[in-house]
């Protein structure tokens, strides 16, 4: 009846996991609590677990980012606690049962469940404005996308309490990942919730493409677009080449686990190096999938905070279209240790370099931005100028990486941790904080509060330098990673000093904590009546913040980059324009019965419970038809109707 | 116009308006950075590929160090230069020169494209030439005969397999100093890697498949190895010793290995497979000849054997489960 699931697989013999379970169920009663006190179910419902408009679901996205940041940090923190006790004699607080799957969950979360949806939510959200419409191409997937993201998330947690995750490292590679050397529920946990987000993931990479080509402002040409939407072009585009390579990899460990098949078992033909360079054809363009939506955002932050239009902005955009197209011909830099030919490897060594060209190249078009600008010190911009220097340093240990010989002494060392994490934090996690503290007042209409936000960017940046720099001298002295028990004491005080800095993180992680709580206390001092609180270069500032549904009563005619820029120079009159009846998409239950489905349906097949599989399958089925034969799925807002909303808005919207 | 938009409106913006400072808690950041400052650099020692031991840790060495010379030469004015002009430019400087509408220069352009391309193309020569020469297949030019090693990672431990010697050991990797190893590289369960950070290249160990590398230790002296690669539970203490000793002790070894202990016949490899952790060094007098040889194409354990010996061999799976 429950397939492979028994009281077994509740860990009730490890206090560490319990106790955990019981402080996140506290806190999930607790919220549910004050929801259903407060009478906020309806509300909620109608408003967000329904909704279609992009700018809810990007907003969506960024919350479960932000929840799920706090779940991968504390496994980080978990892990850099151990590596700090279990030296020499002593073994620590995790025996390395645990120990693995946290670091296996550490990577998963963070990759999948923390930029991902950061960097979807903020396309989500500003690409529609920035290109001067209403909608994605296709609202009601847009919000699959995200609630297949959120069932993907979900599982990762029940893994905390039902049965264990993988223990083979975020990548599992097999054959350690086979059923021969994890015969438990673990992998099948990380390859069924990965496979559920990862076609959540695919859905929003076509939605963004699909929009960007097809929904633009009347004369906005490409390359009038703002420089974040190309960004969020290139990264959408890898995103529909790279991920069904990732499924397609993962269904045949699938079919190995589950089926008895052997693509990458050590026996009958399997074959584990077909896994690697699957993995790494997707893992590679997954990298730029998170980092090119940050240069977009480096790119609008630094611009619009030195006052000035992005130094040559076409120089931009071919090196984002050369990062595109290169980051397909790198793959095999993750594993040069694997014995090719001194050919092959430095031609993916040399072709990896290569990619640093347009990036370099990136890194000089933010400087001459700034250069004779009138830079303003707000949060955005010290993320931005922090990531500039620390990508440098990134971007240096990573051509390091790249040439063979010296990745033979460095390959999955803590050198290597690094450098990757030099990259991710410097990068990705400084540009979508960058972007969440400049496109706040965009989406609730008032400003965080800036002494919290430097605050937390401080702490990030100290954090990440003492957490880090120790790691690279390390992986010089020769430490691996992936240790549960280090054996050399001379290590002691490096990992002490990374411990240090983990905890600075985390401190940078209340500072934002505590930002958003200032912010939103005192939100009617800090409110934004013109919508364009930092004197903005692109469309999404010409609305009023928060924007109305439909984003633009009518449509902005766009005859330049930087489009609401010229606006401003021109001084429009403000003419009360003509307004006409539009149509937007009603709110759609179907993602969320979707996604719920979804969740049975993944957890049914991690523990082989097949007639729920099945049903799941067939409510999904349903599900999808039943949308697909509804009527009435938008509704019409005639031109009177809009007329009175857009004058209550711009006359009356502002409090006293 | 801009007076609500930010926290301190009267404040002028700067870089460190935002720290949070006052006199005693920047004393204390003061402090503390001192302090972190000299554990950083008292703690790294000349150890691991920081210590290279032979001729390939030396080249790899030297390659990672000409390699962050080059970029450094462009990094470092990168750094300087973000830092300078987000100061100089920013907005309450009054002395900054401003041109606001400055969004393309050819030049500019050229150049900014020049610099990388110019690195680019110095370090991937480098790289070119210095892949093949270090190729870990490729053999160590020296007139000395290379010895010929079988390395197979088990769970979880080392065994090194001296073919030509007919000897075993487990853990324990002895070489003579001055001489190449030519190691031929096998794993009996998961992927791992065989690496000695002092002696240079690391290499996987894949199932059912042999690779190639080719190190040598210049001075005698015991080498920290382990696996580089995640294996399972017991990996942190996947660890052995690489000890090089000179030539003349190395026969005498071989010859005192040959007289003591255990032999690795096919029974006694079934039993070593067994997974295990920390398992200390130990030699083997006399192995299987074709013992590697039966490790890669797979038939030095009976899978059916294997299940009921307790290795981490779960029941077959069955179709449909």
């Amino acid at each position: 009846m429950l397939g492979n699931l028994t009281w077994a697989a509740i860990p009730f013999n490890q206090p560490l996991p319990l106790y955990a379970m019981g402080v996140v169920g506290i806190i999930i009663l607790a919220v549910l609590g004050i929801i259903t006190k407060k009478g906020w179910w309806p509300y909620l419902w109608r408003e967000w677990l329904t909704s279609v408009d992009h700018k809810r679901i990007g907003v969506m996205y960024l919350i479960l980012a932000l929840v799920m940041l706090l779940r991968g940090y504390t496994d980080a923190i978990m892990m850099r606690s151990q590596q700090a006790i279990a030296i020499g004699g002593a073994q620590g607080y995790l025996p390395p049962d645990h120990y693995n799957q946290i670091f296996s969950s550490h990577g998963t979360i963070m990759i999948f469940f923390v930029a991902m949806p950061f960097v979807i939510g903020l396309m989500n959200f500003v690409v529609p404005l920035q290109l001067g419409v209403r909608d994605v191409a296709f609202p009601v997937l847009n919000s699959v996308s995200f609630w297949l993201s959120a069932s993907g998330a979900l599982l990762i947690n029940v893994s905390l309490v039902i049965g264990n995750f993988a223990r083979t490292g975020w990548m599992g590679y097999p054959p350690l990942s086979g059923l021969a050397f994890s015969p438990d529920a673990g992998v099948d946990y990380y390859l069924w919730l990965l496979q559920i987000s990862g076609i959540g993931t695919l859905f929003a990479g076509i939605n963004m493409v699909t929009t960007i080509l097809k929904l633009r402002a009347p004369g906005m040409t490409y390359f009038r677009m703002p420089v974040f939407c190309w960004s969020a072009l290139t990264s959408s585009i890898l995103i529909i080449v790279a991920f069904p390579i990732l499924t397609a990899t993962f269904a045949m460990l699938l079919l190995d686990r589950y089926l008895g098949m052997h693509f990458f078992t050590n026996d009958a033909g399997g074959n584990v190096m077909m896994y690697v360079n699957l993995f790494w054809a997707w893992g590679h363009p997954e990298v730029y999938i998170l980092i090119l939506p940050a240069f977009g955002i480096f790119s609008e932050v630094i611009a619009t905070f030195s006052g000035k239009p992005l130094f040559s902005y076409r120089s931009m955009i071919l090196a984002l279209l050369a990062i595109c197209v290169l980051s397909f011909m790198v793959w095999l830099h993750h594993f040069f240790t694997m014995g090719a030919s001194a050919n092959v490897n430095a031609f993916f060594g040399i072709m990896s370099m290569i990619i640093g060209v347009p990036t370099g190249v990136k890194v000089f078009n933010w400087l001459f931005t700034m250069f004779q600008g009138r830079i303003v010190f707000t949060t955005p911009v010290l993320f931005s100028i922090g990531f500039m220097v620390t990508f440098v340093i990134g971007g240096m240990t990573g051509i390091l990486l790249a040439v063979p010989p010296v990745d033979f002494v460095l390959h999955n060392s803590v050198f290597l941790v690094a450098h990757f994490h030099n990259v991710i934090i410097g990068g990705v996690l400084f540009g979508v904080l960058a972007g969440y503290n400049y496109w706040f007042p965009k989406a609730f209409g008032f400003i965080l509060d800036e002494r919290w936000g430097k605050a937390s960017f401080w702490c990030w940046l100290i954090g990440f330098y003492l957490a880090f720099t120790p790691l690279y001298a390390l992986g010089l002295m020769g430490m691996t990673r992936r240790l549960q028990h280090i054996a050399d004491p001379n290590w002691r005080p490096l990992l002490l000093v990374a411990e240090l800095g983990a905890i600075i993180v985390f401190l940078a992680i209340v500072c934002m904590m505590v930002q958003l709580y200032v912010s939103i206390r005192t939100r009617e001092s800090r409110r934004d009546l013109t919508g364009d609180p930092w004197n903005g270069r692109t469309l999404e500032w010409a609305t009023s913040s928060p924007p109305p549904a439909y984003n633009f009563a009518v449509m902005p005619r766009v005859e330049t980059i930087d489009a609401f820029w010229e606006m401003k120079q021109r001084r429009l009159a403000a003419v009360e324009p003509a307004y006409e009846t539009i149509e937007m998409p009603r709110n759609s239950a179907t993602a969320f019965v979707i996604a719920f489905f979804a969740v049975a349906t993944g957890f049914a097949l991690i523990w082989h419970i097949w007639w729920m599989a099945i049903l799941g399958l067939l409510a999904i089925f349903v599900t999808v038809l039943v949308f697909g034969w509804s009527e009435n799925r938008e509704r019409e807002i005639p031109a009177n109707e809009m007329a009175r909303m857009e004058r209550a808005r711009l006359h009356f919207g502002r409090p006293a | 116009m801009r007076d609500w938009r930010f926290a301190n409106p009267d404040k002028p913006h700067g870089l460190r308006s935002g720290v949070p400072h006052g006199p005693r808690r920047s004393g204390l950041l003061r402090w503390l950075a001192v302090c972190v400052g000299a554990v950083l650099v008292c703690s790294c020692r000349q150890q691991g590929v920081l210590d290279p031991q032979g001729p390939i840790a030396s080249a790899q060495l030297l390659l990672l160090i000409n390699t962050t010379g080059i970029m450094l030469v462009v990094v470092v004015p990168v750094i300087v230069a973000t830092l300078a002009f987000a100061w100089w430019y920013r907005s309450s400087n009054a002395r900054a020169k401003r041109s606001e509408e400055l969004a393309y220069e050819g030049r500019i352009d050229f150049v900014i494209w020049s610099i990388p391309a110019l690195v680019v193309i110095l370090v991937g020569g480098v790289t070119w030439i210095s892949t093949h020469d270090l190729d870990p297949r490729a053999p160590i030019a020296t007139n000395v005969k290379p010895l010929e090693v079988d390395v197979v990672s088990l769970d979880w431990k080392w065994l090194f397999i001296y073919p030509d010697q007919g000897i075993a050991a487990v853990n324990l990797l002895v070489i003579p100093t001055g001489t190449p190893v030519n190691f031929r590289l096998t794993s009996a369960t998961v992927m791992n890697s065989f690496f000695v950070p002092q002696l240079g290249s690391q290499i996987y160990t894949m199932a059912g498949m042999t690779t190639h590398l080719n190190l040598l230790a210049d001075k005698p002296g015991e080498y920290p190895g382990m696996s580089a690669n995640f294996s399972g539970d017991g990996f942190a203490n996947m660890r052995f010793i690489a000890k090089a000793v000179p030539a003349a002790d190395f026969d005498t070894w071989v010859a005192q290995v040959r007289g003591s202990g255990s032999a690795l016949d096919l029974p006694g490899y079934v039993a070593l497979a067994k997974a295990s952790q920390a398992v200390p060094p130990m030699t083997l007098r006399a192995v299987d000849p074709k013992l590697f040889e039966r490790i890669v194409d797979q038939t030095a354990l009976d899978p059916e054997k294997a299940r009921t010996n307790g290795a981490r061999v779960p029941p077959a799976p069955e179709a449909g489960g």
